[in-house]
């Protein structure tokens, strides 16, 4: 017992572990706060995308979607990482990161914003332009209300799941939590940096796992 | 262009690490199968013995659901591939991601299947019980049969989503598809082997995305999957 506690949750090393954990946690939260805005804003333009006249704008939207759906994010950012230098384009390790998340979240976001437009019958589409609105009227007025309530559990669940990816940074370099527990850990030989980081993720993203499954539970239970 | 493609698509680099990368493919594929495996069986048992309503028994169920399901997996790789060693538990990278995969795969899927146990209208469990049927018996012959329909299309695609985290074992020195990849970038000082790993990705995937897609519009009980 005495050998878990200081293997793992040595109370001098978490002290010492502390500031840089802290910084870590703040470039984590801005990660989340570049990746989720910016993601959500991406998969609205594809979903709207989905629902255009012209035919090759639906398509390349699904080649979109699927593609960087297909690809791991940590494959995606490895590829941004250290495939743009040698194109000449040397960008700061946050902006690299920030470009690999845009492609991985949009198409996520994007294929449940479509699948939440599809959900809503054609038939009130119809109505609604029939009685004089126009299409962004219907889909503002009409459709996007409607379709919102049954992406909800969806949306939380990929938030959730784009907070948890931002941990991959760390392969990278770049300063997040994960990456300052690492360092801590490498330098201390010791492991309560690592486990600390941990009860953060936990702390931080709890309350989204209890909302999800409060949802997942409704969302059956109509039934 | 033709930097562009010497750069990224340089054949004789990528005909070099193509073994390694199909090698990593073989991996990759043997990962994800024995994770979806077990991480499915594990959620199943445990949603089955939520079903028994024993309450210590559902804090610990719910306890781990949660933490698995909230903390990132790869920081659980981490957890157990460099932390654990340090209380003398020691274990591979292949059985790290393995295990750590499987028990975030195992949460997620604890929690759609009790969803469809609850979804099972409590008549007919009662109904079952008085026509004689045990607990057990109920359970396999009334409820899960009806809660596995639910199940189907969330079950697929969180399967599918940890297939695609196979690529975090790499962090844990498992040869699959983007080690290799990695390891090729690195000797060559060249992306062409990641345009390859890529690649790789592609032929395993996106069939999974068109595959999880159709079960997702054929089972569908809500508009969208999670991911």
């Amino acid at each position: 017992m005495d050998a878990l506690i200081s293997g793992f949750l040595n109370p001098t090393i978490l002290a010492e572990a502390a500031p840089y954990l802290l910084r870590g946690l703040v470039m984590t939260l801005g990660l989340c706060l570049v990746a989720i805005p910016l993601g959500i804003a991406g998969g609205l333009v594809l979903a709207l995308a989905s629902t255009a006249r012209h035919r090759w704008i639906r398509w390349s939207a699904v080649v979109y979607t699927d593609l960087f759906r297909a690809f791991p994010p940590l494959v995606l950012l490895l590829f941004v990482a250290f495939g743009l230098p040698f194109l000449g384009v040397l960008l700061p390790p946050i902006v690299s990161v920030s470009i690999a998340f845009l492609l991985n979240t949009s198409s996520y976001y994007g294929e449940i914003l479509r699948t939440g437009i599809e959900s809503i019958p054609r038939g009130q589409t119809e109505a609604a332009r029939s009685t004089g609105l126009t299409r962004w009227q219907t889909l503002r007025h009409v459709v996007i209300p409607q379709a919102v309530r049954n992406m909800t559990p969806d949306l939380i669940s990929n938030t959730l799941e784009v907070a948890k990816i931002t941990s991959i940074a760390s392969v990278v370099a770049l300063p997040e939590l994960l990456y300052a527990a690492r360092q801590v850990q490498s330098v201390t030989y010791n492991a309560t940096p690592v486990i600390a980081a941990g009860l953060i993720y936990l702390i931080l993203l709890w309350p989204l796992v209890r909302l999800l499954s409060r949802y997942e539970r409704q969302a059956v239970s109509i039934r | 262009m033709s930097a562009l493609v010497d750069t990224f698509f340089n054949l004789a680099i990528m005909r070099q690490y193509l073994p390694q990368v199909v090698q990593g493919m073989g991996v990759t594929v043997v990962l994800a199968l024995v994770v979806v495996a077990t991480g499915i069986a594990l959620g199943f048992l445990l949603a089955v013995l939520r079903s028994l309503r024993w309450r210590p028994l559902n804090v610990l169920i719910v306890l781990f659901a949660d933490v698995f399901r909230a903390v990132p997996p790869l920081v659980i790789l981490i957890v157990i591939y460099f932390a654990l060693p340090g209380i003398g538990v020691r274990f591979s990278g292949f059985a790290s991601a393995w295990i750590g995969l499987s028990l975030v795969l195992a949460a997620f899927a604890e929690e759609i299947v009790w969803a469809g146990i609850l979804s099972v209208p409590r008549g007919q469990w009662e109904a079952a019980r008085a026509s004689g049927l045990q607990r057990g018996q109920t359970l396999r012959l009334v409820v899960l049969p009806q809660a596995a329909r639910l199940t189907v299309a969330p079950l697929t695609s969180r399967a599918i989503v940890i297939t695609k985290n196979t690529a975090l074992a790499s962090v844990v020195a498992v040869g699959e598809i983007l080690y290799q990849a990695q390891a090729g970038y690195a000797f060559s000082y060249n992306p062409s082997p990641l345009t390859l790993g890529a690649i790789a990705y592609l032929i395993l995937f996106i069939p999974l995305v068109w595959f999880g897609r159709w079960v997702e519009a054929r089972y569908a009980v809500r508009p969208a999957g999670v991911r």
